[in-house]
């Protein structure tokens, strides 16, 4: 079989409950959007995992290169002030 | 060796018998898929369904049993009836054969088995009904599933579109069996246990007939010949199937996990 044959790679985000964000949990391989989606929640929601999927095309995700690492994320290092952490955060904001 | 069980063939155990054996022989069936289907996210698709239909199966034997009132539970009826006991559609026992064949006969049967229960989701037993209730959104899926899987692969490649053509000409002959009607039926129907199969039968053929339609492949002539495994009567696959399932029952009674 050759490349060009296979089914493409998604990834796959699942959101675990109303109010949270979509995660990233995993790849599959799948022939189309449709039968992606289907695949999805096949095989990473069969536990009660979500209430809500996305899935997409590995191909069209940008990714940063990891010889970048240095140059990149580094400089934040010594760079403290930019935390927030001068300030209370109300009880009820949870997920910060 | 365990020796089978008695069932009394009363007409609302059989109505409940064929909807729950044809739930639990597909799954027998589509478990066999596991390891073996053309990917691994396919595998877990076939095997997830097969457990919807054990887990349906296993709900409509205990109530089927809880009628009968001769103390069957769910283990005695699935492993310990004799061939002639099991009424399921003929259908389901056949070999599972490749994946054309598997994933249309699973669109054939979950479109069955979500008219049905739709329509057992007002059974005037309420225990069928809550069953109902909890089945009929997996079988949403099922159909949903198979469905799209029937049209890719009818509409796909010439290699492709063979094999649902021909998985199309063998199992369409067991239709018939489904929507033929019978006393069991009919008491069902009258006691509003459930509906008479034939009821099904007109949206039945329009809902695959859409799905055909759309994977490029023509309804095929209705078939003269008449299955009977819903009447107990089964074809020759059966009894390997049963053996199968039933051998380890059979030789520890009442071995457990």
């Amino acid at each position: 079989m050759t490349t060009e044959q296979e089914w493409p790679l998604w990834e796959v985000f699942v959101r675990s409950k109303a109010g949270l964000d979509h995660k990233h949990c995993g790849s599959l391989h799948a022939p189309d959007p449709q039968m992606a989606l289907q695949m999805a929640r096949d095989v990473y929601t069969r536990r009660q995992e979500g209430v809500s999927v996305w899935v997409v095309r590995s191909d069209q995700i940008v990714a940063s290169d990891p010889g970048d690492k240095t140059m990149y994320f580094d400089p934040a290092e010594d760079k403290v002030y930019r935390h927030p952490t001068f300030y209370e955060l109300p009880k009820s904001v949870d997920h910060m | 060796m365990q020796a089978s069980i008695e069932l009394d063939r009363r007409a609302d155990v059989q109505y409940l018998l064929r909807i729950g054996d044809t739930c639990l022989i597909l799954a027998q069936r589509l478990g066999e898929w596991c390891g073996h289907a053309p990917a691994l996210e396919e595998d877990i698709a076939m095997t997830n369904m097969a457990l919807d239909l054990v887990g349906q199966a296993r709900a409509l034997l205990t109530r089927a049993g809880q009628i009968e009132g001769r103390a069957h539970d769910e283990d005695q009826l699935a492993f310990l009836r004799d061939e002639r006991d099991y009424f399921n559609a003929t259908l389901v026992e056949l070999p599972r054969g490749d994946f054309a064949f598997s994933v249309l006969r699973n669109a054939m049967v979950a479109t069955l088995l979500k008219l049905l229960w739709e329509r057992l989701a007002t059974s005037s037993d309420e225990e069928v009904a809550a069953i109902a209730g909890k089945a009929v959104k997996e079988a949403r899926y099922h159909q949903q599933h198979s469905a799209d899987w029937v049209v890719r692969l009818g509409d796909g490649t010439a290699e492709s579109n063979a094999r649902m053509n021909a998985a199309l000409k063998e199992l369409w002959r067991f239709v018939p069996e489904l929507f033929a009607s019978d006393a069991v039926d009919e008491e069902a129907r009258a006691s509003g246990l459930g509906p008479a199969w034939s009821e099904l039968r007109e949206t039945w053929f329009a809902e695959m007939g859409s799905v055909l339609e759309e994977a490029t492949l023509a309804v095929p002539a209705e078939s003269a010949f008449l299955s009977t495994g819903k009447r107990g009567v089964h074809s020759e696959h059966m009894g390997y199937i049963l053996a199968e399932m039933q051998h380890l029952q059979r030789a520890y009674p009442g071995g457990v996990w």
